[in-house]
This record gives C-alpha cells, sequence and structure tokens, in this order.
C-alpha cells in the first residue's frame, strides 16, 4: 500500500494515485501528498487504476482533501476504479460530491 | 484534567530528549577495592571524567555504600576480604532488582577461567588491571549510555501502562454511558431483534428504536467512521436529537433534517455517519424509509416470499450542510408478518481466513432457501458466524429485524408525557388555519402536541388523542387539500403513485388551506377536548357512513374505524370537509 503523486508541468492539476488499500493506514501520506503542492493546484485527480479496496476511512480522507481544495467549489476526479470501489462509491452516493470516472 | 494530561504526553516528549541530547548526565559510581593505591588512581581518573565517585574497601562495605548511594554504575575488585566481589555482586543485582546497574570486575587476573567466573557471578564486562585509562572511558561511556536508553525505555514502559490503564478506565466509563444512549428505547420490544458485536469496547455501530405519540415505530441503524471512540462520539447527538424528536412528533423528514444537521456542525470533516432509518405506521401499514450509505436492507414480504431490496439514495449523515441535504423518502406498504432486516457493511464485508469478503450474495442466498421466516435472523447471524475466521473479524457486525405486527400486537413503551404545571390549562381554544406555502412544507402536529401536553390528563392519554390528531390532519391534506383519493393504494403500483403523487402536488400547491381548532375544558375530575379540522377540499358523501355503510370506496382509507374506537364521538359536518372529533373523561 502506498501513495504516490505528480504535478502536471504547469502545476495547475495534482494526480494522486493510490496502491493496494485505500485505509486509515495511509492517512498521513494521503495528507501529504495533497498538502505539499499548496493551494496553487487547480484540479485533483485520484487514481485507483492499483487501489485494490477502500474502506470508510479512505471515504473520509476523500472528504478531507474535498475540503482542503475548496469544498463544493472544489475539482476533484476519481478515476479507474474497480468494481468493489465504484460499488461502495455508489452505495453512500458519493458520486454527487465526486466526479466518479 | 485527564484529558489534558493524556494528550499532551509530556514525560514521553521529555524522556526522549534526554536520551537524545547532548549532555551526558552525572553519572554516579561505586569503586569497591580493598588496593588503596588501585582505589585512589580509578577515583582520580574517574572524578576527571566528571563522574560522582563513591568507594568501598571490600565487599561487605560495597554492599552498605550501594544501598544508600544508589550508584548507576559498580566497580568491582573480585579479591577482596570479607566478602569477595562475586558475593557483593550477587548482592547488589539483588538489590536492584529491575533497575538496570551494570557491573564491572576490576581485576589482574589474566586466565579465561577467571574471566567467565566474573562473567557467571553476573559481571557485565571486566577491567584489567592496570587501567588504560582511554578503554575505560569507552567502556563507562557506552555502559552509561546503555543505562540511559534502558532507564528512558522503563520509564516510557510505565508511562504507557499507566496510560493505557487510565484509557480503559474512561473508556469503560463511556462505555456505560454509551450504552445507555446508543442502544436504547423500545430496542427490546417482543417484535425487534438485534444484535451488535463491538470489535473493540466501542464500535462504531448504533441501534435507536422509539415510538412516536402517533404510535409509529421509528428504528435506525448508523456506522460512524473508523472504530472505537472517535466513531462512539456522535452517537450521543444522533441519539438526543433522535429520541427528543420523536417523542415530541416530528415527522421522519424533520427528524433526518435535524440529525444531519447536528452531525454535520459536531462532527469533523472526515467522520461521518451512514444510516438507514424506518418509520413504520403499523395502523397503516405505510413503512418509509431513508437510507444514506448502508448497504442495502431487505423488506422480506410474508406473502409472496420476496425480498424487497431497501437501496441507499442518499449521502450519509454528517457530510453536507442542510441546504443540500436530501430528505426525502422511500414508501413501502406492509403487513403483518412482513419484516424489515437492516446491517451495517460489517456483514458484507466479514472476512474469512482465505481474505474472500461474505458479501451480498451468500447474504441473498439465505433469504432465497429459507423456508421459515421466523428463523432468518439465526440464519444470517449463523452463517456470518461460520464464515469469518475468529481473528479477522473486519468490521462491527451489526444486524436489526423488525417484524411487522397488527397495532394492537405492537407493544412498546411510548414515551411520557411531562408538563410542568399540575393543574394544567384549564379552559381554553385555539384556532390555526394553514395555509398553502405552509401546508407544502411545514409540520403542525409538533407544535399542537406540545400545546395539548401542558393539560395534565394527556400525560396518560396524549398518545391516543395524538394518533387521532394525525390521522385527522392527514385526511384533511391528503384527500381534501390534495384531492388523492385512497383507493390508489388498494394495489402495489398504485400505492407508489399515491405517494409520488402526494409529494408532487405538495411541491407545487398553490390553493387550500386546512383550520385546526382545539377546544378545552377542565373541571376538577375530568375534561372535554373537541378537536375540529376543515379543510378547503369538496368533502365526501358522509351520510352513508352514518347508515353503517362502511367499507366503500371514498373513507376507506380514513382509519375511521380506529379512531372511532379511541374517541367518545367523531362527526363529519358540511359537505365532508369538516370533522369534529370529541374525547370526554372524568365526570364531564
Amino acid at each position: 500500500m502506498s501513495i504516490s503523486s505528480s504535478l502536471s508541468t504547469d502545476g495547475q492539476e495534482l494526480q494522486i494515485n493510490i496502491e493496494g488499500r485505500f485505509d486509515f493506514n495511509v492517512h498521513s501520506s494521503f495528507r501529504r501528498a495533497y498538502e505539499e503542492p499548496g493551494n496553487e493546484v487547480g484540479s485533483y485527480i485520484v487514481d485507483m487504476t492499483a487501489a485494490s479496496y477502500l474502506d470508510s476511512s479512505a471515504l473520509g480522507m476523500l472528504l478531507l482533501l474535498r475540503d482542503y481544495a475548496g469544498g463544493d467549489s472544489a475539482s476533484i476526479t476519481i478515476v479507474h476504479c474497480n468494481d468493489d470501489i465504484k460499488k461502495i462509491f455508489a452505495i453512500s452516493n458519493f458520486e454527487q460530491l465526486f466526479d466518479i470516472k | 484534567m485527564s484529558h489534558t494530561f493524556a494528550m499532551k504526553n509530556p514525560f514521553v516528549v521529555d524522556e526522549l530528549r534526554v536520551a537524545d541530547g547532548p549532555s551526558v548526565p552525572i553519572t554516579k559510581i561505586l569503586i569497591a577495592d580493598d588496593n588503596n593505591t588501585d582505589r585512589l588512581l580509578l577515583k582520580a581518573i574517574l572524578c576527571q571524567q566528571g563522574h560522582e565517585v563513591f568507594v568501598a574497601k571490600d565487599g561487605h562495605e560495597a554492599i552498605e555504600v550501594f544501598r544508600e548511594m544508589q550508584p548507576d554504575l559498580v566497580l568491582l575488585d573480585v579479591l577482596m576480604p570479607n566478602v569477595d566481589g562475586f558475593e557483593a555482586a550477587e548482592k547488589i543485582r539483588q538489590l536492584a532488582g529491575e533497575a538496570f546497574i551494570p557491573i564491572i570486575f576490576l581485576t589482574s587476573l589474566q586466565s579465561t577461567d577467571a574471566l567467565v567466573r566474573c562473567l557467571d557471578a553476573g559481571g557485565d564486562d571486566f577491567l584489567p588491571k592496570p587501567y588504560n585509562s582511554v578503554v575505560l572511558k569507552a567502556k563507562l561511556d557506552a555502559f552509561i549510555r546503555m543505562g540511559e536508553m534502558h532507564r528512558t525505555m522503563q520509564r516510557q514502559r510505565d508511562l504507557i501502562a499507566i496510560h493505557n490503564e487510565r484509557l480503559l478506565r474512561e473508556q469503560e466509563i463511556a462505555k456505560r454511558v454509551f450504552d445507555k444512549v446508543a442502544h436504547s428505547g423500545c430496542l427490546n420490544a417482543d417484535n425487534i431483534r438485534y444484535l451488535l458485536s463491538p470489535i473493540a469496547i466501542f464500535n462504531g455501530d448504533v441501534a435507536l428504536a422509539g415510538v412516536s405519540p402517533a404510535g409509529n415505530l421509528m428504528v435506525l441503524l448508523g456506522d460512524f467512521t473508523g472504530h472505537g471512540l472517535d466513531a462512539a462520539i456522535g452517537a450521543m447527538p444522533l441519539a438526543q436529537t433522535f429520541y427528543s424528536m420523536l417523542e415530541k412528533g416530528f415527522s421522519l423528514q424533520d427528524i433526518l433534517r435535524e440529525i444531519n444537521e447536528k452531525l454535520y456542525d459536531v462532527l469533523p470533516v472526515d467522520v461521518f455517519c451512514c444510516a438507514i432509518v424506518a418509520d413504520i405506521d403499523f395502523s397503516n401499514g405505510v413503512m418509509q424509509i431513508w437510507n444514506g450509505g448502508l448497504p442495502d436492507g431487505v423488506l422480506y414480504r410474508s406473502f409472496d416470499g420476496k425480498s424487497i431490496p431497501l437501496t441507499s439514495q442518499h449521502i450519509p449523515f454528517g457530510i453536507r450542510n442542510t441546504a443540500h441535504f436530501d430528505d426525502s423518502v422511500a414508501t413501502f406498504e406492509v403487513q403483518p408478518d412482513d419484516r424489515l432486516f437492516l446491517w451495517s457493511d460489517g456483514i458484507q464485508e466479514a472476512t474469512n481466513n482465505q481474505s474472500e469478503m461474505f458479501g451480498e450474495e451468500r447474504l441473498l442466498k439465505i433469504f432465497e432457501k429459507n423456508t421459515d421466516p421466523e428463523q432468518l435472523f439465526d440464519e444470517v447471524n449463523e452463517a456470518v458466524a461460520e464464515f469469518i475466521s475468529d481473528e479477522a473479524v473486519s468490521d462491527d457486525v451489526s444486524i436489526v429485524e423488525v417484524k411487522i405486527v397488527a397495532p394492537i400486537d405492537f407493544h412498546a413503551d411510548r414515551p411520557d408525557f411531562i408538563g410542568s404545571n399540575p393543574a394544567g390549562p384549564r379552559d381554553w381554544s385555539l384556532k390555526y388555519e394553514l395555509r398553502p406555502q405552509t401546508l407544502s412544507n411545514f409540520d403542525p402536529l409538533p407544535m399542537l402536541l406540545y400545546v395539548l401536553r401542558q393539560v395534565p390528563y394527556l400525560r396518560n392519554f396524549g398518545g391516543q388523542i395524538f394518533t387521532v390528531l394525525t390521522e385527522l390532519y392527514t385526511n384533511a391534506l391528503e384527500h381534501g387539500v390534495l384531492q388523492l383519493n385512497s383507493s390508489l393504494k388498494n394495489s402495489t403500483a398504485g400505492f407508489d403513485h399515491y405517494y409520488q403523487l402526494r409529494e408532487q402536488r405538495l411541491l407545487h400547491l398553490q390553493d387550500g388551506t386546512i383550520g385546526i381548532q382545539l377546544d378545552y375544558k377542565g373541571t376538577g375530575n375530568g375534561g372535554r377536548l373537541k378537536v375540529t379540522i376543515e379543510d378547503s377540499g369538496e368533502g365526501f358523501d358522509y351520510k352513508n357512513l352514518e347508515n353503517g355503510l362502511s367499507g366503500d370506496v371514498p373513507y376507506a382509507g380514513r382509519g375511521i374505524n380506529l379512531m372511532r374506537s379511541i374517541c367518545h364521538s367523531i362527526e363529519y359536518l358540511g359537505s365532508g370537509n369538516v370533522v369534529c372529533a370529541s374525547f370526554v373523561w372524568g365526570d364531564s
């Protein structure tokens, strides 16, 4: 399980990659990933390609990111979710809060 | 107080600073040697290196000085009169207990046997005579560092033990309060079964059940993010809001909105509460469900054995503010012997030792295979328990079953009505007219209930009166103002249609009024309450009703028989758009 991130060359878009289990154990590294580039970032992409699972504390972490990125005006896209993860987002109706692809 | 202490953890931080810091504290060293020259020489070297030095001339004196001065490090000559070095070492070890006191033997002996004996006797090292001050310093510094590390570890271990004990004690107290708050209400009613199994002392799951003044059963199963204290903390405002609003007669929607607002206000951004809430009206066979973030619940229908999923359609509580909160509910028709199953994600996510999850499919299989609905609850629990390996309970497994019963078979404590003035208001009337903008989004019943509660008699019978009041108001609104035909509810499709129409028409309501009049007169030993409700609708042909020809279309859904059993009299006036119910008691 690990978190990596990369900033677009214009510094406008931050991509955060989740690998393995997305749960409380990655709390601080996930937080570091979006706090380090600072407030200049305009939009965020959370890539779930390599994520196997997420729990309710991961949903909480996404809410923290959303809050950090401006709450209702945040631009956060969550991409490449597997079926299990899609289901969790569907049950909690998080597609109303995030752009889930 | 204790919280400040526990959270700051000042000791641990200080300990670390001491261990890592550059300043070497003064070390107390005991030298025991019967040879005066050797002893003085060693003392001089050590004093020069900045240590505090005590001396003894033999083993016996060494033990005495050790007892008195409690040095950090002991240097013992092997061969001494009275008590020799080996014996003194043994005794000093005993006195030191679990404290780490390095013992170093001073010896001119060279044979391996002699050195082995030094170590066997409890020595940590030996220093050959004559002394080389560089070797001496290196050895002592190494032992001093080890001693420091050892003491730091011991102090931290002790602190952790103290903190842990305190935490457990606090949790135990909190748990007692939590249990009273979180698993309370009428969960022990005959038609409710529930199971909440914690993985820590606390779990994040909350089950609440209560009866509204009108006799509806409201059940809530909630699952807070995380486990332990952080998950349990939101249960307090949740339960408090649920019970106090339910008792005051607020509608499901009002309660949902208020719970969301409370939790949104008090919880941190990343803590929220997935929940499913059911409002069951046994008299009219109507159940309303709001599911925000919990897996599909199941409505098991007794007449065809089908399982209807109760799917999550909302964001959980505590994430969005009131303006963005969606309080719309799904409405279902229920009959006696139907069963409602609510569970948290613990069941689906229960994991076996092959890291497989129990999943929805296995759960639904149990319902398909079942032959005796009475066993469903046990079958689900047994299947989950069998599936999981003992050490791998991955979440809180919580399940609630509610069996739908006839109103007469529903036994649960109703909330007490508490009035402040023992005599209460004696003679009064109240007239309240609701216009379209109010009708579409305001429920006047809690306010009316509050007024009625001031009358002492209603402490015992308020529930029944409230049932009638609710029934009459619902009739005036749905049949009178909204022109809904209750015969729609005769089929399942029509039933859904009825509630969709109700929502639509309420939303676009332009015309219509409902007038409510309460008239109360109390004597010393009795009283009379008259409730008159007039709506702007067309009314209905109530003459047939008077002739006992009830059961036909227009008033079939009006719950009139139920009300007749409660009221002293019930009377329709005008074109059927006015209804007057009387309650009389005592000598009035």
